[in-house]
């Protein structure tokens, strides 16, 4: 195949078909950026839900946990906890994610443990309305089943 | 060694290898960690033994893609390096930065961390990959801008090869998808979005450029082989890259609240992206039966081939697995995730420096023919303890992955995520064998920096 195929139509293709993606890609962009507000809900992203994105990366919940199966696969997915641990209830959830937070870590010899983050009864509910919020996003029905 | 400025890559490959003890030995503490869940808890937590996995991981890679350059551009531009003193510079700053804050995860809590840096000012951190501190972030800005300039200068100033010219483009490339680390929007989604811009980018775009460089680089001096003939190749296999990895970001917008038509978008596109990591094999081996001369470093060549083929495994064969839209949504954020990663940043991205190291290091230290026959035979010997440990690293997980996908995800009486992961405790046992294997593999190829040699032509 190489022989037919000379040094300057190898560098064309390079830079051509290189120029051609990155247009492509580059109004992908725009049009993805464009439809995401809408497909995420962000009109429901309050001064809580965004706090509580910002206390999920200062305490790296990320490092153990995926969100939307993007993370670390040694413990739970979070992204449809609010289901799977509150039943879609708020009230619920939120006493639930209360009581889950203050019990870590669990004294259950062997099993994994999640590290005790003494966050306040206000951060908690912060971090419990950011998953509450990530759990209504559009993602093409993902994951399969409740369990994550 | 031609030009005298080429010794800076030194210090660099040594402290690549240090590092990547560092990333080995944490890696089996997490290993560990899966299976027996009180292992160094509290002290050092999964998610802190990951951070600096990765991070080693990532910051070595740099470090030996620096090495890489300030050894291969001086001697493709014929000409010294435009300040040798700056690359000594560059190196202790950037040590220092990345010990600091290695230290820093270890030593106190990651929120601790956050504060005590300052983090709320431009906050950039607690993401995958991504958790270094904002200053050492700014800092890896810096030093990147002073290598580049470095680089830049002695590239414009001598003789241009395509192979300098692919490197540098690379290596702009890097820093460019790096400044997208520090946008963090508080809509998940778009922060998601950007986020693939520095990772996918990186792995699957500019560094396959800087990959190839390299791999170009040490097939025509091991070789002898043309350089018209190996720069055509070079242009074909990142056209290739370009090409099908660019619009292939798309294979990680299928289920994180982007648009629908991802789907479709990235499955074909990334379905195009084993084409580059073949083409590396098909390269590496007719490279090899063209060859002019008889190099006596036969390793470096056995390295630059395997790095062909465990890539192409790694990256080539492992993505595609599970690329298609259909299959990622069972198999998306499961063990076949980390499967895929582990063989393919070993195969492309730490194999790349093993077979630059081989070549250049006999030369930096007054071996101009290679390594003495023994101590080759010992740099063999490691060279299959750890590609066969981290093959088998990876085939356990991709067993794990399969057994969670149908364990926890089909099926209507599916178990929750930890009663799966229980189930799958005796794979990741060996795993974490294979992970020993890899670890003495290492040990072996320090020791063959060692072996005395016996009458040395
Ligand atoms: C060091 C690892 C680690 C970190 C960091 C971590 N977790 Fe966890 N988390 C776990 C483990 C392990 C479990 C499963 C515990 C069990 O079932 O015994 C868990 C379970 C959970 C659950 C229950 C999920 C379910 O479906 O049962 C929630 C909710 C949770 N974590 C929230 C968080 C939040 C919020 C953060 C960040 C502030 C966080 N975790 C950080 C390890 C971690
Ligand atoms: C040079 C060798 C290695 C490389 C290149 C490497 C690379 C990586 C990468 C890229 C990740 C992130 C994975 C992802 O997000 O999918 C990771 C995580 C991990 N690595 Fe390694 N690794 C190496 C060696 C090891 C070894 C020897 C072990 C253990 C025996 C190990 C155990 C782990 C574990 C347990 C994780 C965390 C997975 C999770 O998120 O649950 N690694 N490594
Ligand atoms: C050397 C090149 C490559 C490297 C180093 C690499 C590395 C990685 C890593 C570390 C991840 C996990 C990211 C995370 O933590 O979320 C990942 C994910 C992924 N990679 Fe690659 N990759 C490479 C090439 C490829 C190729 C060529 C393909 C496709 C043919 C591919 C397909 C995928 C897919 C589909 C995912 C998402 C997995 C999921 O849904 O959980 N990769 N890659
Ligand atoms: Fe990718």
């Amino acid at each position: 195949m190489s022989e037919r195929i000379t040094k300057n139509m190898a560098r064309n293709i390079y830079f051509g078909g290189g120029v051609f993606a990155i247009l492509v890609f580059a109004g992908l962009t725009m049009d993805t950026v464009g439809q995401v507000p809408k497909l995420s809900k962000s009109e429901n992203i309050t001064e809580s839900v965004a706090h509580g994105k910002h206390l999920w990366e200062k305490n790296n919940c990320v490092g153990c946990h995926t969100i939307m199966g993007e993370g670390a696969y040694y413990a739970p997915e979070l992204a449809n906890v609010f289901e799977r641990r509150g039943g879609g209830n708020e009230e619920s959830f939120k006493a639930y994610m209360k009581s889950w937070m203050a019990s870590q870590p669990m004294d259950v010899p062997n099993r994994r443990k999640m590290p005790q983050f003494n966050l306040s009864d206000k951060e908690v509910d912060d971090i419990s309305n950011f998953l509450i919020w990530t759990s209504k996003i559009d993602d093409n029905e993902w994951p399969p089943n409740i369990e994550g | 060694m031609k030009y005298s400025s080429q010794m800076v890559a030194k210090p660099y490959f040594i402290f690549a290898l240090v590092l990547l003890a560092g990333e080995v030995l944490f890696g089996l503490i997490l290993g560990t960690q899966y299976v027996a869940g009180d292992f160094l808890f509290p002290e050092i937590p999964f998610n802190v033994a990951r951070m600096v996995h990765t991070n080693l991981l990532i910051v070595l890679i740099l470090f030996g893609f620096m090495g890489a350059t300030y050894y291969l551009v001086p001697e493709e531009s014929e000409r010294e390096l435009w300040s040798p003193w700056l690359a000594k510079i560059t190196f202790w700053v950037f040590a220092f930065a990345g010990v600091a804050t290695i230290l820093g995860y270890l030593l106190v809590p990651y929120a601790t961390l956050t504060e005590i840096t300052y983090n709320n000012i431009l906050p950039t951190m607690g993401r995958e990959f991504l958790e270094q501190p904002t200053i050492t972030k700014i800092g890896i800005v810096i030093v990147a801008l002073a290598f580049i300039l470095n680089i830049g200068m002695t590239v414009l100033k001598g003789r241009k090869t395509v192979i300098t010219v692919v490197l540098l483009t690379g290596l702009l490339g890097l820093a460019v998808f790096f400044l997208f680390a520090f946008y963090v929007p508080d809509n998940l989604v778009l922060d998601k979005f950007f986020w693939w811009y520095v990772v996918h980018l990186w792995v699957e775009g500019v560094w396959e450029l800087i990959l190839g460089a390299i791999l170009a680089f040490v097939l025509i001096k091991v070789t002898g082989v043309d350089r018209e003939h190996i720069d055509k190749w070079l242009y074909l296999i990142i056209a290739m890259t370009l090409i099908s990895g660019i619009v292939g970001t798309g294979h990680h917008f299928f289920y994180i609240g982007t648009p629908g038509y991802w789907l479709w978008i990235g499955s074909i596109a990334s379905a195009v992206e084993p084409l580059p990591f073949f083409l590396m094999i098909l390269y590496a081996f007719a490279m090899e039966k063209q060859r002019r001369i008889d190099h006596d470093n036969k390793i470096a060549l056995t390295w630059a081939k395997g790095t062909a083929i465990i890539a192409f495994l790694g990256a080539g064969v492992l993505g595609f697995l599970h690329t298609l839209a259909p299959v990622n949504y069972f198999t998306h954020g499961t063990q076949l995730t980390a499967a895929h990663g582990h063989l393919s940043f070993f195969g492309a991205y730490i194999m790349i420096l093993f077979t630059i190291i081989s070549y250049a290091m006999p030369i930096m230290r007054g071996r101009l023919h290679g390594n003495g026959v023994k101590a080759q035979a010992v740099e063999r010997r490691s060279f299959w303890m750890m590609v066969i440990g981290m093959l088998g690293i990876s085939l356990a997980l991709v067993i794990a992955g399969t057994m969670q996908v149908f364990i926890q995800r089909v099926g209507v009486d599916a178990l929750g995520f930890m009663e799966t992961q229980a189930e799958i405790v005796p794979v990741y046992v060996v795993r974490l064998g294979f992970g020993l294997l890899t670890l003495l593999g290492l040990l072996t190829y320090f020791y063959s920096f060692f072996v005395k040699e016996e009458g040395v032509k």
